[in-house]
């Protein structure tokens, strides 16, 4: 009986061995779920020798805590426009060697000092895209120009909202005609009013982040609040199916690359960044995810079929009616406070 | 009649049961990626699941922890019970209530707690805190099988074997031991099943390099679930018809012998 | 917010002295008791219990009572009265055309209460569906009993979050239920999204915890008592109720304390099942530690739900004061 327990123990002992042995280089690399494409990271491991460690998340909220917590498990993070606003306020990111980057020279210069970024030295772009209204043909008869329509009570049930609290809250805001980074509790306020009784109405069918996309495929939904790409990639599976930035205007938005203080491999970290920037690594991620690229040259690549898609291409009006979210700081507090509320409506 | 009516509602039961797992198992064989459309019979997820860097690490991950907390809260607890249950009544009464506390406690806060445990000692998430919390819940199940054997034994059983010219440590082994085997390996198995299917307090524990099963499939779940991990739930399912046949075999020859 | 991750130096030396208190006790238990080198054995356990569970509930008391700085405070608390309180405080600071948001928040309180609500029901559910099917499992006109309580239990090995999304399957809009109506020519029903499914999950899950309980309790009557009752001459339904019921008691007892208690602090299956329409106690403590951060609140919060379950449990145990009943607990 002893021997052939500590037989067994020993067996037990050797299966956990490969967990130490991990010499192999690797970057580990903190992405929204679905953002980016399998190819190029194989691509990336055939060329360096260099594994890949893809974890994923879902909202930056939930990213920015987790980076907080355990700082060095990443070496590269993919953080949204206001979020790396806030990292570098915290200290969070390290600056960039842009030498060791040189595929930079094809990032839209427009992109280089964003308002987020003001020396430009702690992120690099990695794509872009708006925020709107997809909609099924089908299902919705009238012209959707306006924010409003999602506040209608003739889609009762058929409506899905992002589950997020700067996407849902910004949107109203800007249907009300204030700013997406407001201050103003009255003006919150209204949001918030807004968005209770569209919850408590029964307009919408659910708060998803990523099942959304699946979801207007199928035709669960008429209209749903979605990024762009998610748009995109709907649109491609289901012709019914459109996109559109309303009047009042929308958030545009950037993600970026950077790279915490703390990473266990900065050195492949921006092996891995400088790679992202290559033309035709930019130009797959792009055609796989449908978002916009901010890769001057993986445009020329990408050619007609790019530059005619108003999704991923929206004309410079559409732009100019467009904001960015900026940093809140400690104002985030109110705004929790009434997402809780609405959440609980 | 009466008969009929008590074996059609214990029928409608099942089917209730297992109407998702006949859903989750078929889905397993559909050729074609989304939940809703048949597109004909494939075995093709099968080949995807063995494929799949992801699914792959999870399982181990899953597995290795399994075993090594299922060991180890065995071992803490068989000697825990049997030091609770040589105590006098007062200690004892402080260490079974210790013992339940974490019983009781809803899982979420269990797994909250350890999280602020955690971090707060700067100890980085991963995979050894995912074990350590592991462990932590297993030990009281363990305890709680052990215990009734323990108290079902004859209380002088120790005493005589000592008296008998054995050594404490022999006494333990060769004679507490085997008469309390039964709850050890209720015990082994309890807490290996809890942790094989632990999802809340592995999700608080763990960084997102270190994925087990439940928390992969979280992850996936929002996005849409693969035919690839119904596949590897229909294989799990099958593994434990299978061990579930031999044991009732074993159980139904020991009991003919 | 920031996390205060440094705590003052007299919380680490409270921590040390209790655990120096610890080990104190288990060498006197050994000294004065008379299995001597048997009472030892608990002490790796005893060190690893107050390491990783008494250590942690301390922890969430400590940030319960403190604020993100350290200090001592009892906001916390109050936010969960009134979840408006600290953003309330902001708009008295930011001006007196502010002072009309100024309005209690029932947040905590609202959810704390559905997730309470929603608890019962599934045990009540459970209960009604649950004590039949042990009843006629027990029965011993139906031979295989035996066989189909584990029938009962193989769906419990497989992975509980697989078992739910296979639900988001069956009841989805285009879902198998739904095509299996249009087929028949009804109306397609709404069946996601909603109470109704998330209650129809945490029965799914729920369920074999209250039936393996109620049946064993049931199995370990003896069935001489039955006889003796109808020699007596009661009939059927009075030896039910007068016998078997409140001999069933203790199983009963565990079954609902090992439904309610995981109903109550359930997270994922709202989610999955009712689309982020119900937020349940569950989802608001996981949403204040990550996706807010608020360590302070998020801690008090949990304190309170912890204090419920134990005032609950404990008015369960005075039912069953012997601890018969037929679960693992």
């Amino acid at each position: 009986m002893r021997k052939s327990l500590t037989c067994m123990l020993l067996l037990l002992l050797t299966l956990c061995l490969p967990m130490a042995s991990l010499a192999e280089e690797v970057v580990n690399v903190y992405n929204w779920e679905d953002y980016i494409s399998q190819e190029s990271l194989d691509m990336f491991t055939q060329e360096t020798g260099i594994t890949v460690n893809l974890m994923n998340f879902t909202t930056n909220e939930d990213m920015l805590v987790k980076v907080r917590n355990s700082p060095s498990s990443f070496d590269v993070v993919f953080p949204s426009d206001y979020c790396i606003e806030r990292m570098i306020a915290e200290g969070l990111i390290a600056p960039i060697d842009f030498t060791k980057v040189p595929n930079m020279q094809y990032i839209d210069a427009n992109l280089l000092k964003p308002s987020y970024d003001p020396t430009g030295e702690y992120s690099v772009p990695y794509m872009w895209g708006t925020v709107g209204i997809l909609y099924n043909k089908t299902m919705v008869t009238e012209p959707v120009t306006s924010w409003g329509i999602l506040f209608d009570k003739k889609y009762t049930n058929n409506v899905f909202m992002i589950d997020s609290i700067r996407d849902c809250l910004g949107v109203t805001l800007k249907y009300l005609g204030y700013s997406m980074n407001t201050r103003d509790p009255l003006q919150l306020n209204e949001a918030k009013q807004l968005l209770i009784q569209q919850k408590k109405d029964g307009i919408v069918k659910a708060y998803q982040v990523d099942e959304t996309k699946d979801k207007m495929v199928a035709g669960e939904a008429a209209l749903a609040l979605v990024w762009s790409g998610d748009a995109q990639y709907a649109i491609d599976l289901n012709p019914d199916l459109a996109y559109v930035v309303p009047q009042e205007g929308s958030n545009i938005w950037v993600d970026g690359m950077v790279i915490p203080k703390a990473a266990k491999n900065p050195e492949n970290a921006l092996k891995f960044i400088d790679f992202m920037c290559r033309p035709d690594i930019a130009k797959i991620n792009c055609e796989e995810i449908w978002y916009s690229s901010p890769n001057t040259e993986a445009i020329k690549l990408m050619g007609d079929s790019y530059i005619n898609n108003l999704t991923m291409n929206p004309t410079q009006d559409i732009i100019d009616r467009c904001e960015f979210f900026k940093d809140i700081q400690d104002f985030i507090q109110i705004y929790n406070a009434m997402w809780l509320e609405i959440k609980s409506a | 009649m009466k008969k009929l009516a008590k074996r059609s509602y214990l029928a409608l039961m099942l089917l209730f049961l297992y109407t998702p797992i006949a859903v989750l198992i078929l889905q397993s064989f559909n050729a074609g990626k989304s939940r809703a459309k048949w597109e004909g019979l494939s075995l093709h997820w099968y080949a995807e699941l063995f494929r799949d860097q992801a699914i792959m690490k999870a399982l181990y991950v899953t597995l290795t922890i399994a075993v090594i907390a299922a060991a180890a809260a065995t071992v803490l607890g068989t000697l825990a019970a049997i030091g609770i249950h040589a105590m006098r009544k007062r200690p004892q009464a402080v260490m079974m209530t210790m013992t339940n506390l974490p019983m009781t406690m809803p899982d979420i806060v269990t797994g909250i707690s350890l999280m602020i445990l955690f971090t707060f000692s700067k100890i980085e998430r991963g995979y050894v805190t995912m074990l350590l919390a592991h462990i932590t819940f297993n030990t009281p199940y363990v305890i709680l099988s052990v215990l009734p054997k323990l108290k079902q034994m004859n209380k002088h059983t120790y005493e005589a074997a000592l008296d008998l010219g054995a050594s404490p440590s022999y006494a333990l082994l060769h004679v507490i031991l085997p008469e309390i085997s039964p709850g050890v390996i209720t015990g082994l198995l309890l807490a290996f099943t809890l942790s094989l299917d632990d999802f809340v307090i592995s999700y608080f524990t763990t960084s997102p390099m270190v994925q087990n099963l439940s928390t992969l499939i979280y992850s996936k779940a929002r996005i849409g679930i693969e035919p690839t991990l119904n596949a590897l739930s229909a294989l799990m399912f099958l593994a434990l018809l299978a061990l579930l046949l031999v044991v009732n075999r074993r159980a139904s020859k020991t009991a003919k012998a | 917010m920031s996390q205060n991750l440094n705590m003052p130096p007299w919380v680490v030396w409270t921590l040390v002295a209790l655990l120096f208190g610890f080990i104190l006790f288990g060498i006197l238990t050994v000294k004065r008791s008379n299995g001597i080198k048997r009472s030892f054995f608990a002490s790796p356990y005893t060190l690893w219990m107050v390491l990783f569970t008494i250590v942690p509930c301390l922890l969430i008391a400590y940030y319960s009572f403190t604020d993100p700085n350290g200090a001592f405070t009892l906001d916390n608390f109050k936010n969960f009265w009134d979840s408006n309180y600290s953003v309330n405080q902001l708009y008295a600071q930011m001006g007196p055309e502010y002072s009309v948001l100024i309005q209690r928040g029932t947040v905590n309180i609202d959810i704390l209460v559905y997730s309470l609500w929603m608890a019962l029901l599934c045990t009540g559910i459970c209960l009604a569906l649950g004590y039949p099917a042990a009843y006629f499992m027990a029965d011993r006109q139906i031979k295989i009993g035996s066989t189909l309580v584990v029938l009962f239990i193989i769906p419990m090995w497989m992975n509980f979050l697989l078992r739910t999304v296979a639900w988001m399957t069956l009841l989805e809009d285009q879902g198998l239920i739904n095509t299996l109506l249009k087929f028949l020519g009804f109306h397609s029903a709404q069946l996601m999204y909603n109470d109704g499914a998330v209650l129809l999950g945490m029965v799914y899950n729920f369920l074999p915890f209250m039936v393996f309980p109620i049946y064993t309790s049931l199995t370990k009557m003896d069935s001489r008592l039955l006889e003796a009752a109808q020699d007596l001459g009661a009939n059927h339904f009075h030896t039910f109720w007068r016998v078997t019921m409140p001999l069933s008691i203790p199983g009963v007892i565990s079954g609902i304390t090992m439904v309610f208690m995981p109903s109550v602090t359930t997270f994922f299956i709202p989610r999955i099942l009712g689309g982020g329409n119900t937020m349940m106690f569950g989802d608001l403590i996981e949403n204040r530690f990550l996706t807010e951060g608020n360590w302070n609140v998020g801690s008090a919060l949990s304190l309170i739900m912890m204090i419920l379950i134990l005032i609950s449990l404990s008015i369960l145990r005075k039912a069953d004061p012997e601890g018969e009943g037929g679960g693992i607990v």
